[in-house]
């Protein structure tokens, strides 16, 4: 399990706009990489090419090739629907489903796409629930509806909803912007635990985090409005932080700009 | 947490990605089978006519592509392929009567309709002789229409900013929403009754345009604060309070802010709502009546309008007038058309670039 991705002369187009330039990465299994990088860079767009959730934007297309170990995940006879239950993926916004429990959320994934013996899912809903430190909160109240939790025990709770379903990466796109720092703390070690078994990548605005939660950092920019965002550089977080090689990636990790 | 590792290879991760699929040229593949084999049925069973062999065709299609799907493709690709099929036979099953109706109005009305149709009127056309016009009715409908607008477009609107921004969800506000709803359903007669009972027998008002505009904009205004009520709560509660922040009252917050923010949706509910009114006949047969010739006055005597003019024609029963109730038809659902084009066009202006 924990796969790695390698991505090679990515162009990401909106309609005829180019949005991102010839990316090439390599993001390494079991252990986390961020993209760090100011607003409107193109880090979330490359991230959500990585399960093919860019395809859900009418217009987006891409070039360019993405790798899931020997795997093209853009080759022709690939679904995009089997990818993304390959390749989960945590949202900025805690979006538990409103309309269904603990237990239905975290099971949604599994319970839509197939028929699953209940004693199953009982175990699934506890292991996911463990998984994302949110068990010992939750077990007494699992047919309760998931907006009754805090922001934070929320988008623990869509984590344990996108581990339920086996994936092989985890992407996160800045999944503590809308938290405080107590839940952000409880998010920061959750990742910490869950990169013993899955590849992550997570997106951030925040450089403590990248810094704190990262073992390989890609910092992207943007020339200008208009412009379209490119990788500047990538490197390990210490590298990074300590002695980038880019005067951009400098300016932005010591606050000078964006 | 056994349960969540799980470790693949490389062949069973290609398995997980991998969907085989049918080629493209298979629908087209499937669809021809499709009908040569239910031709070849029509001939040796009882099955048998345009309309069986087609329904039988479909039929058949839809076994052969389903099936096909489930044995290559797996299925849920199947139930996919099954479901988009049905769906775009509902869609086309919609649309026939439609597209048969538009086609039909188009055909026929073009028999009638021409320059001179325009703009001349009934006044000394015997009703058996082709020639005569529909200027007076044109004149009629804008005018009756224009006054129902008037009157019902500005009170639909107060009405549900009461509704909304004052009402508060109180037993009053709730009342009123639910009457709102049954009116809409009202039919149309009744609100003639209404005017010709209340104006017309007890206030001693005359027969006219202005009588017709009144029972016309009873329909309209329930449009109105229906589709008013709903584009005013989709604005954001966030955008009143930056408002509220900024020291705006909120008489101005409701002028500048919401009603702005929801205007695209008010004008085309609006629009909807002349539209369906455009069409009615049965309230200006008691409201107005009708006349052979131009009467531009609407506070006097009765106006001739497109629908009443219809029936006429129709009741009339012989060819020519026949002739001109269909392009009288036509130039109806060209008027509506005409005035939801605007409707766009105004939304479209309005908008900040």
């Amino acid at each position: 399990m924990a796969k790695r991705i390698d991505v090679s002369h990515l162009n990401v187009y909106y309609s005829n706009f180019l949005a991102v330039e010839d990316v090439t990465l390599a993001v390494e299994p079991k252990a986390v990489t961020a993209f760090i990088g100011p607003s409107g860079c193109g880090k979330s767009t490359v991230l959500r090419t990585l399960n093919r959730m860019h395809e859900v934007t009418p217009g987006a297309r891409i070039e360019g090739k993405i790798m899931l170990d020997h795997e093209d995940i853009y080759g022709a006879d690939i679904d995009p629907v089997n990818v993304r239950s390959t390749i989960g993926m945590v949202f900025q916004k805690p979006n538990p489903f409103p309309t269904m429990s603990i237990y239905g959320n975290v099971v949604a994934g599994i319970k839509l796409k197939k028929r699953t013996k209940r004693s199953e899912l009982d175990d699934v809903v506890e292991a996911s629930l463990r998984g994302a430190n949110l068990w010992e909160e939750v077990k007494d109240r699992l047919d309760r509806p998931g907006s009754v939790l805090s922001g934070g025990q929320q988008q623990r709770l869509c984590i344990a909803r996108a581990i339920a379903i086996q994936p092989q990466v985890l992407l996160m796109d800045e999944p503590c912007s809308a938290l405080d720092p107590i839940s952000t703390l409880a998010i920061e070690e959750l990742i910490h635990e869950l990169k013993q078994r899955y590849t992550i990548v997570i997106v951030t605005h925040n450089m403590q985090q990248a810094a704190r939660v990262s073992d390989t950092t890609a910092f992207f920019n943007i020339a200008g409005t208009g412009k379209p965002g490119k990788l500047i550089e990538m490197n390990t977080t210490a590298n990074i932080f300590s002695s980038p090689t880019e005067k951009a990636t400098e300016d932005y990790i010591s606050g000078r700009f964006g | 947490m056994a349960i969540l590792d799980r470790t693949i290879s490389d062949d069973e991760l290609h398995n997980l990605l991998s969907q085989r699929k049918l080629p493209r040229w298979t629908t087209l593949a499937t669809c021809a089978t499709a009908i040569a084999g239910s031709a070849l049925l029509s001939f040796i069973s009882p099955v048998s006519g345009v309309a069986g062999t087609a329904v039988f065709a479909f039929l058949l299609f839809i076994v052969l592509q389903t099936g096909l799907s489930f044995a290559v493709e797996g299925k849920r690709y199947a139930i996919d392929r099954l479901a988009t099929t049905l769906l775009l036979s509902a869609l086309t099953a919609a649309l026939v009567p439609l597209v048969s109706i538009l086609l039909t109005v188009l055909v026929r009305g073009l028999n009638a309709f021409n320059a001179n149709f325009l703009t001349s009127t009934m006044r000394n056309v015997s009703p058996r002789r082709p020639g005569g016009g529909i200027l007076h009715a044109l004149i009629g409908t804008l005018e009756q229409v224009a006054i129902a607008a008037a009157i019902g477009i500005p009170l639909g609107i107060l009405a549900a900013v009461y509704l909304v921004e004052y009402g508060n969800r109180s037993r009053l506000a709730r009342t009123i929403s639910f009457f709102v709803d049954v009116m809409t359903g009202i039919p149309s007669i009744v609100a003639g009754l209404f005017v010709y009972t209340g104006f017309i027998l007890t206030l001693g008002l005359q027969r006219s345009g202005l009588a017709a505009g009144i029972s016309l904009s009873i329909l309209m205004i329930p449009v109105v604060v229906r589709s008013t009520e709903e584009m005013l709560r989709l604005v954001p509660r966030d955008l009143r309070e930056a408002s509220y922040a900024l020291g705006v009252p909120k008489y101005r917050t409701i002028l500048r802010v919401v009603i702005p923010s929801a205007s695209t949706g008010i004008i085309t509910g609006a629009m909807l709502a002349v539209a369906r009114v455009t069409g009615e006949t049965a309230p200006l047969l008691l409201t107005t009546f009708l006349t052979q010739s131009i009467n531009t006055n609407p506070f006097n005597g009765p106006q001739a309008s497109l629908p009443t003019y219809v029936w006429d024609q129709i009741s009339s029963g012989t060819t020519a007038s026949i002739d001109r109730a269909w392009a009288g038809a036509l130039t109806l659902i060209l008027l509506v058309m005409i005035l939801n084009l605007s409707a766009r066009l105004i939304a479209r202006a309005s908008r900040v670039k």
